[in-house]
């Protein structure tokens, strides 16, 4: 698994979430309330909201554009929605972050 | 025939007699009473959540007018009665009503003690004991000014504690060591003095008063010792004494009380007398639940059963300020023959203290943790010998056997003849039995049949733990809506608790208000984070991560992920310069859409997220600062040309609402405010269907609120009509303030109005100038931290990490 840097934990806010940008798209790196760490798609499976400007709650958040609850541990939507966002594998070692990038090639192909 | 029977006082005992009097002997009586109060019988023990803003009088009545009625019981209001004339059988009244009885009922409290300092009797020394000193301590503490509490026991905190909520800065002056020291042992005195001063207020012990000083007024309190208190108001609340002056002066036997048998009757067998005003074998008492055995006894005897008979009893005192746990039971000085037990948890803020003999509990301190108070207290009435259990005695009841610490089972596993209301006197078995007998399903329903919980209130929990074991699921405690599925509280419990408890952290308020989920939900979390920026301006720190992101970022998101930007237009009214200087914005950053909005403003669409510091430094380059058009809070006050061009114009319209905008942006308000401003009734500027609006005529300012031009079309109601530009603003203003403080998270002004009440909003905002001024000063405060301008503060750099990414990968990476 070829792993590549992100950053640190201390550049996301606690409850937060910040963006990677890659060519296939943006990847919303997520932080909880008890310092998880998690990435999915920034593109919310309803109407591809951008699930990063979401308020974190949990280990889940609601995109901004029509309220979807979606799990950050799954990708899944919570409650009576349903739908799927690519979770990406996040790897925390100390402060650093770091995300696979076989799971980011793997998708372009 | 009917005898004539006549009650001197209306306060809660003689009431109580009634209802037992009117249940065993009806029609026996034709009752008279005058009262010296103007009102009808209310529940003093709530006058201290009166005070503190958590209740209104209209909740805490125990007998409204039409009780009265219905039950043909004539009462004179007002009336205060200066002569018994014990040979012909009358009462005189000071309006000069004379009524004859066959027998008369004394209950005439008590009064309050006046310390006789130098000063005591200067305008703004207050007493603490009847509604009319509430309202005369709520008026004194719109001045938010400095209050001395005088006097360190029950009734001396919960004034303190009121007056606190109220605004006011708060010194309590105690003459003993600790606190309540005829409740609580020192240590328990020492946590509670530590609870009070977190709250903000100042605790003195040791204090002697020496004067009370000020010229015409009250200004200052001095104490022995030298030390000067500046103060404008002063509340003695040092005790009480039974009010016999009235019966001494009737020739009636008098010793500290009225002294009665324990049938409650004087040395007249005519004349009986009970509550605070009586002496019952050496003892006077001041604790609802004896008054309340005296009110049964005196109504039985009434009823012609002369073998009721008032024996003397223990209650326990609860302190009755919100946030503040404590009970305390019995006798607790320490003594050769004694032994106590003791609990410490320094990190939870709890105490508790038995105090054993002979095997048995005769005294219980509980502090920080009082749910074993119940269980504490039947044992010690049924003198049980707890020599059995006494390793985990203090631990409580439900961990006795090894039961899980369930409240739910503790409640199970009390006895059936277990006190739940100490009050009333009210025992376990009586409320299930009154639940599956008569059917009731809803706590109204409980304290109307059982009186269980229907006087000081903090047996609620119980009561209701009881009509869940009793109804089961059929039981459904929460009426009201809860705010979101993380709570059983509706928004307005959680409001009311915010400011009663004084929470001040989204953490603060999920821990107390227990929480069920571990950091709310994106409904819950913005709601408590603008009630929190309401409430405590100066204190709360806004906590972004909790807002939506348009509040986050400070501008409109699209479907696309792109933002919209509308800058601040005053009053709808531009000029060449920033409309040049918005022209330039949109080449530069290649905008793809400008629209000129309905609120008179103009919007450019289609922003990328990183771009939004830079247009900002462009536009604030210009004079721009952001117009709030994402912000539940007030976005535009729209206008009309007004006196200065239209023809029809009747007042400077534009100019007005420029000065409206100027002084109100920036403040958050539960939902979104628009305003507008016509300069005459044409209404050119459609000010007759918006949250608040302005119409101007010749002879002023007409003041509309409560419309709606969205999802619901509703025209406005007119508030008022006031003569100046000045007062207009101030109404607006104060109109705003109380929705601001009163609104439920994302309700309109129209929403809000229509649960308040017109009619309230208009009398509150209108009529009640102190009101109207209390909520003036309130935004006034508020805004010395709202206006700030998000947009030139993100354009030094604050909040960078939202404009940008965290990384860019795989650009590079996808090459190799």
């Amino acid at each position: 698994m070829n792993w590549i840097s992100i950053g640190t934990l201390s550049d996301i806010p606690r409850r937060g979430a910040r963006c990677v940008a890659t060519p296939q798209g943006k990847i919303a790196v997520f932080r909880t309330a008890d310092d998880a760490v998690f990435a999915i798609d920034d593109h919310c499976p309803h109407k591809g909201g951008p699930l990063s400007q979401g308020i974190v709650h949990g280990a889940a958040v609601t995109c901004p554009l029509h309220n979807w609850v979606i799990s950050l541990e799954t990708g899944k939507a919570l409650g009576a929605d349903e739908g799927t966002v690519r979770t990406i594998p996040v790897k925390r070692e100390g402060e650093r972050l770091f995300l696979a990038l076989e799971a980011l090639a793997s998708r372009a192909a | 025939m009917t005898e004539k029977l006549v009650i001197i006082g209306n306060g809660m005992a003689p009431g109580r007699m009634l209802e037992h009097l009117l249940e065993q002997a009806p029609g026996r009586y034709a009752v008279t009473i005058f009262n010296a109060e103007p009102r009808v019988n209310y529940d003093r023990i709530m006058l201290s959540p009166v005070l503190s803003g958590e209740k209104a009088y209209e909740e805490i009545i125990i007998h409204g007018d039409g009780w009265y009625i219905a039950n043909d019981i004539t009462l004179y209001k007002g009336h205060k009665i200066v002569a018994i004339d014990r040979t012909a059988k009358t009462v005189t009244s000071d309006h000069g009503v004379t009524e004859a009885y066959d027998k008369l009922v004394i209950a005439t409290g008590s009064v309050p003690f006046i310390i006789p300092v130098p000063g005591h009797n200067l305008p703004g020394v207050l007493t603490y004991r009847d509604l009319d000193d509430v309202q005369a301590m709520m008026l004194a503490a719109q001045s938010r000014a400095k209050a001395v509490v005088i006097g360190g026991g029950l009734l001396g905190l919960e004034a303190a504690a009121g007056l606190n909520a109220q605004g006011m800065d708060v010194t309590v002056l105690h003459v003993m060591p600790t606190l309540m020291e005829r409740q609580l042992d020192p240590a328990a005195g020492y946590l509670l003095q530590r609870a009070v001063e977190q709250r903000g207020i100042k605790v003195i012990t040791k204090a002697n008063t020496k004067a009370i000083t000020g010229d015409g007024k009250v200004e200052r309190v001095e104490l022995a010792d030298g030390t000067i208190i500046p103060a404008t108001l002063v509340v003695m609340a040092v005790g009480i004494r039974p009010n016999s002056a009235l019966a001494k002066e009737a020739g009636i036997a008098v010793n500290r009380g009225i002294v009665v048998d324990a049938g409650m009757r004087s040395n007249d067998p005519d004349i009986y007398a009970l509550g605070e005003c009586a002496e019952v074998g050496g003892m006077v008492y001041g604790l609802v639940a004896p008054l309340y055995e005296m009110a049964r006894v005196a109504a039985h005897q009434l009823a012609g059963d002369e073998s009721a008979a008032f024996a003397h009893m223990d209650t326990p005192t609860k302190l009755k300020v919100t946030g503040i746990d404590l009970f305390s039971l019995g006798d607790f000085a320490e003594g050769e023959d004694r032994q106590e037990i003791v609990l410490r948890d320094a990190s939870a803020g709890v105490y508790k203290r038995l105090v054993l003999k002979d095997d048995r509990i005769i005294g219980t301190v509980l502090y920080g943790e009082t749910a074993d108070g119940a269980w504490f207290n039947d044992l010690k009435k049924k003198q049980t010998d707890i020599s059995e259990m006494r390793d985990t005695l203090i631990f409580g009841q439900s961990y006795q056997g090894g039961a899980p610490l369930d409240p739910m089972a503790a409640v199970a596993a009390l006895p059936d003849d277990a006190e739940i209301c100490g009050c009333n006197g009210v025992c376990k078995g009586k409320i299930t039995g009154a639940i599956t007998g008569k059917g009731l399903t809803s706590l109204d329903d409980v304290r109307a049949h059982t009186k269980a919980s229907a006087s000081c209130g903090s047996c609620t929990g119980l009561v209701e733990k009881l009509m869940v074991l009793t109804l089961g699921d059929t039981y459904n405690p929460a009426a009201v809506q809860p705010m979101c599925s993380c709570t059983t509280f509706g928004h307005d419990e959680v409001r009311r608790l915010i400011k009663a408890k004084h929470l001040k952290t989204i953490p603060a308020v999920m821990q107390e208000l227990e929480w069920k989920t571990s950091c709310g939900c994106a409904k819950c979390r913005p709601a408590l984070n603008y009630y929190l920026v309401c409430d405590w301006p100066d204190e709360y720190a806004d906590d972004y991560q909790s807002r939506f992101i348009n509040e986050r970022v400070h501008a409109n998101i699209q479907k696309d992920g792109t933002y919209s930007v509308v800058p601040r237009m005053w009053g709808g009214v531009t000029n060449a310069a920033e409309l040049r200087a918005i022209a330039d914005v949109v080449d530069k950053f290649e905008i793809p859409m400008v629209k000129v909005t309905g609120g008179q403003r103009i919007d450019m669409l289609g922003i990328r997220k990183e771009d939004l510091p830079a247009v900002w430094a462009d536009l604030g380059q210009a004079g721009f600062v952001s117009g709030h058009a994402y912000a539940k809070g007030l976005r535009t006050v729209k206008t009309c040309v007004g006196s200065d061009w239209c023809r029809f114009g009747t007042q400077d319209s534009t100019g007005l609402g420029i000065r409206i905008e100027k002084f109100m942006w920036g403040s958050w308000t539960p939902a979104k405010v628009k305003m507008a401003v016509s300069g005459c009734p044409r209404n050119c500027a459609e000010a007759t269907c918006k949250d608040v609006g302005v119409i101007c005529v010749d002879s002023g300012y007409e003041i509309h609120f409560a419309g709606a031009a969205g999802l619901d079309i509703k025209g406005t109601e007119v508030l008022g009509q006031v003569r100046t530009e000045d007062e207009a603003l101030e109404h607006i203003v104060a109109l705003t303030q109380m929705y601001r403080e009163q609104g439920r998270y994302l309700e309109r002004i129209y929403k809000w109005a229509k649960r308040i009440g017109i009619a309230e909003i208009k009398r509150q905002i209108m009529d009640d100038a102190h009101k109207r001024e209390a909520y003036y000063d309130r935004f006034i405060f508020s805004q010395k931290f709202a206006q700030v301008d998000p947009w030139s503060e993100r354009v030094s750099g604050k909040d960078k990490h939202e404009f940008q990414p965290m990384a860019s990968v795989g650009f590079a990476q996808a090459a190799e």
